[in-house]
């Protein structure tokens, strides 16, 4: 560690005097240069350290650039003369570039040459000695990715640099930043206890997270220092209890708009038809597996629409896997209605084939499905990291449910598909053709299960296990909400999600699993027909 | 993936295409060795050990080529125990009772194995057994040629120690008995390195898990005391995929907090977007990307034998290469395929590994092996940072752990023991 802060304490000492004199734009002449670059290849990761603070040390213009390049592996030396070179991978070669003149050079053979390693800590070192060879730049990226690098290694060398900086920002972001890192590096000083103390308020109005990682250390220091360090620690925990709690929330409505995608397709199948569907989950894969199709197609034909990838799966999986649906509803399952033990074995048999049968075109392993853009990252909220992926599939879940319920409600098919649940005989009596409407409801509860497994390729793995995984917990919901409600199965699925939360971190993920299930059989117990129970002949047939 | 339905299907799929799929020819020609594959080509565990099928058959096609064994031509008799783990004793006891197979090649979870272990010995037949495990065990009739915790998980977390400056661990597994004991034993070691049980979080989860965020934040929250914390990771299969989708979404780096997986290879990293995995880290003693001539020709031959040059290779599949060479040297040796001579031979046969060296059978029935830590690259391979500078024997009896620190193993004769204790002298007989 020691080390380490020495050198980072150069790297900064040297960035000020890089910048002081940048007017002069320093280059020092090749000679010296290309003995520096060439020790970047050391025999370990401690040579190339050092081969790092020594270039840093020139304070020549190119060594940003150099140390880039580095970072990113593109650095490699040659096996036979050992020599360094910049290299671009085309093919079997690698284009060469001189890293200290720019020259191009012969291209060499991917077999001749070997990539200078870098691991992490490496990684570390560079971002910091870029970091204070940045502070001061033109562009207010570099100089925010500076003050990080310096706020991650806390310096206290670097505090005069950042004091200039300071006094330079106009961006407020970046100069409250750097008043982070540098409050950071102050409480890793030695200055007077004076200092510290407003340092340690600088950083509590910070972020918690971040501020608790700073402040720990010092805990249990003596004085007032120690004081204050104890004080603002603990109300940064109080304030994190309660971002906990909503934390806890959020990722529980998340789990249960996940639970509720996978159940809402089985609330139609089961809950309104009240057939047991073990092949749900495979229906979900298969609309998994339409997402991954849709997406090589466009990768094939027209990447520039990657991003729209997902609006384009949605159509097709539901129209894929409402097809399976039909096709099995007209094929296995009308032979069987009114025994649900054979269908439940039957389905469960169907279950087995589909799954092979994709095992055997798609292979075993996991396929790769991309995120668009706009599903990856995330954005802080106070103290929550909310990724996009989770917040667009609530979002999605809730639009699912909602038109399921329009469709139900409002439609002739919805009114159709109620009234031969409801009374069978009586729909037939009326005119409705009761075959077509039991193979449409179940191809709209399969339809619907296949968007699930659309938004389900974002954040789990696809493979042709995906369903097995969802149907259990799919009954559960269902079962727990209510059967034949899917005001139940939204309720269901979320106090289902937010209870699982809130029992994991005390519990663990493996107990907590197991407590919701317990929690829901004594729930059974007390009311067989689910939170919200429908009334009346519907649910003797 | 056990939990009750799971097992259900497992027995369905079993009675419903077990016996179709045992494709072994009931004529036994005189002039063969039968050597019998046991992988799962169907259920949850197809995605990892349908491969070690096609590497068991690519590797006996190759050895025909060669002339066979002893002269004789060697035949493959596949079965499918169906990730199902009572199918897999029963598959072992046809492979070894109806088609007479000379050695078995096959399991992956520990549950299988310790399902066949009965079979192996009450029939006295060969097992090779090619996955990472955690140990803790020695069979006369069973050899372990993957790697034993102190060949993976304790020159990973020594690497993080020296190189990344880690003080702080997550010991983060899926809730079965191979996390754990690595995790015991991990516990056991960082604690007698002075690392102190507040520093260290062990976190378990379900089979397939898939709602990382609360664990994710919580790794993130034990990462912010203001010491470099890194994550272990002992995750198993699928489970994966949404771990580090989530570590990425919630933008923790591998700079911040690096994860170093023992069950994450090239083969699991080919269902993946791995841009956001880029410098997370895994100790094995294989990568595809091991810079080698013998590698080389390998994966050029593989690729040849399965028609498609963008399958890539992993270290259980290394560790079958290793085994079935081991096997065909021991035969060579002992001039039969009996098993008893077998065992003989095959302590101290020692052959050539894909990293360039050459890995022995060692008296406890493990083998040496080099160790290596990779970092994840954009490609979906690993570039290695770290190799151990000799070759590390596999230690069955973990020296940290207080009930197995005083065992040995030693299958050759007069000791024949494998639990023999040092302290009190005596050979513990059962022997698992």
């Amino acid at each position: 560690m020691q080390f380490i802060r020495l050198l980072s304490a150069l790297v900064l000492m040297l960035g000020i005097f890089h910048h002081t004199v940048e007017a002069h734009a320093q280059t020092v002449d090749e000679a010296t240069l290309r003995p520096l670059v060439q020790a970047l290849a050391g025999d370990n990761f401690d040579d190339t350290t050092k081969a790092i603070s020594d270039l840093v040390r020139t304070g020549d213009t190119r060594v940003s650039a150099l140390l880039n390049a580095l970072g990113a592996g593109d650095l490699y030396v040659s096996k036979a003369d050992k020599s360094v070179f910049l290299g671009k991978r085309e093919g079997t070669d690698y284009v060469a570039t001189d890293p200290v003149t720019g020259a191009k050079l012969a291209p060499v053979p991917r077999s001749a040459a070997e990539k200078i390693k870098v691991n992490n800590r490496l990684r570390r070192e560079i971002a910091a000695a870029i970091g204070g060879l940045t502070l001061m730049s033109e562009n207010a990226g570099e100089r925010r990715s500076a003050a990080e690098a310096i706020l991650k290694t806390r310096d206290p060398e670097s505090i005069p640099l950042l004091d200039q900086a300071i006094a330079a920002e106009k961006d407020p972001g970046i100069k409250a930043l750097m008043s982070q890192a540098k409050a950071a590096a102050i409480l890793n000083s030695d200055v007077p206890d004076a200092e510290k103390i407003a340092a340690i308020t600088e950083v509590s109005a910070g972020n918690g997270r971040d501020a608790l990682g700073l402040l720990t250390p010092l805990e249990g220091a003596e004085g007032p220092v120690g004081e204050a360090a104890r004080s603002a620690i603990s109300s940064i925990n109080s304030e994190l209890a309660v971002w906990n709690a909503v934390q806890n929330i959020v990722y529980g409505l998340s789990l249960g708009s996940v639970l509720l995608l996978a159940a809402i397709g089985l609330a139609i199948t089961f809950g309104v038809m009240g057939v047991i569907n073990m092949a749900h989950g495979e229906m979900v894969m298969i609309g998994a597996y339409t997402t991954f199709v849709v997406q090589q197609v466009i990768r094939a034909t027209a990447p520039g629409i990657f991003d729209y990838s997902l609006l384009i799966a949605l159509p097709a999986a539901f129209l894929v896997s409402g097809g399976v649906g039909v096709l099995i509803e007209r094929s296995v399952i009308r032979f069987l209605y009114g025994r649900p033990l054979e269908t439940l074995l039957a389905t469960w048999g169907i279950s087995l084939v589909l799954q092979q049968a994709i095992r055997s075109w798609f292979g075993a392993s996991n396929v790769q499905v991309g995120n668009p853009s706009w599903m990856a990252g995330s954005f802080e909220l106070g103290l929550l990291t909310l990724t996009w992926s989770r917040l667009w599939i609530i979002v999605f879940a809730l639009s699912v449910f909602a038109i399921l319920q329009l469709v139900l409600k409002k439609t002739m098919l919805g009114l159709r598909m109620r009234a031969v649940t409801q009374n069978r005989r009586m729909a037939s009596s009326m005119g409705i053709r009761t075959p077509w409407v039991d193979a449409l409801t179940f191809g709209l509860g399969s339809g619907i299960a296949g968007i699930a497994g659309v938004a389900l390729s974002q954040i789990d793995n696809v493979s042709p296990n995906l369903g097995q995984g969802y149907i259990i917990d799919s009954f559960m919901v269902v079962v727990f909400g209510g059967v034949g409600n899917l005001w139940g199965t939204l309720v269901g699925a979320m106090s289902l999600g937010i209870a699982n939360k809130f029992l994991e971190p005390f519990a663990g993920a493996v107990l907590g699993k197991i407590l919701v299930l317990v929690l829901i059989i004594l729930f059974i117990q007390k009311r067989p027909r689910g939170l919200f129970a429908l009334k009346g002949r519907a649910i003797e047939a | 993936m056990f939990n009750l339905p799971a097992r259900f299907i497992g027995t369905l799929a079993a009675a419903a295409m077990g016996a179709s799929l045992a494709m072994s020819p009931a004529s036994a020609a005189d002039d063969t060795i039968k050597v019998g594959i046991l992988h799962s080509l169907s259920g949850t565990m197809a995605i990892s050990e349908t491969t070690l099928k096609d590497t068991m058959l690519f590797l006996i096609d190759e050895q025909n080529k060669k002339g066979g064994v002893l002269g004789k031509k060697l035949e493959a008799v596949v079965v499918d125990p169906a990730s199902d783990w009572p199918l897999f004793a029963e598959k072992a006891r046809q492979l070894i009772e109806q088609d007479k197979v000379a050695a078995v090649f096959g399991c992956w979870t520990s549950s299988s194995r310790k399902s066949v272990l009965p079979v192996f010995e009450e029939l006295n037949s060969l097992l090779f057994y090619p996955v990472q495990y955690e140990g803790e065990e020695s069979s006369r009739n069973v050899f372990y040629t993957g790697a034993a915790p102190n060949q993976q998980a304790i020159p990973a977390v020594d690497y993080l120690a020296k190189e990344e400056g880690v003080e702080r661990w997550v010991l983060a597994g899926t809730d079965y008995v191979y996390p754990q004991t690595t995790n015991k034993i991990l516990k056991a070691y960082l604690n007698a390195k002075g690392v102190k049980d507040e520093d260290i979080m062990i976190n378990y989860t379900p089979f397939g898990h898939s709602d990382w965020q609360t664990i994710v934040s919580d790794i993130k929250k034990f990462g912010s005391a203001g010491k470099k914390t890194a994550v272990v990771s002992t995750i198993n299969g699928d489970a994966n995929v949404p771990f580090y989708k989530e570590l990425a979404n919630q933008g923790i780096k591998a700079e911040d907090i690096p994860v170093v997986a023992f069950s994450v290879g090239e083969e699991e990293l080919a269902g993946l977007d791995t841009k956001p995995l880029v410098g997370h880290l895994a100790a094995w003693n294989y990568f595809q990307s091991v810079d080698a001539d013998v590698n080389a020709d390998f994966i050029k031959e593989w690729h040849a034998y399965i028609k498609n040059d963008k399958r890539v290779t992993n270290d259980p599949m290394e560790a079958t290469y290793i085994g079935f060479n081991m096997w065909v040297k021991a035969v060579e040796a002992a001039g039969t395929t009996d098993s008893g001579a077998v065992i003989d031979s095959i302590v101290g046969v020692s052959v050539p590994n894909l990293s360039g060296g050459s890995s022995t059978m060692m008296p406890n029935h493990h083998i040496t092996k080099p160790v290596l830590i990779g970092e994840v690259q954009d490609d979906g391979q690993f570039d290695i940072v770290y190799q151990t500078p000799g070759l590390v024997v596999g230690d069955e009896w973990s020296d940290y752990l207080p009930g197995s620190k005083d065992l040995i193993s030693d299958w050759r004769k007069p000791m024949a023991c494998g639990n023999f204790n040092i302290a009190s002298g005596k050979c513990g007989g059962v022997t698992n």
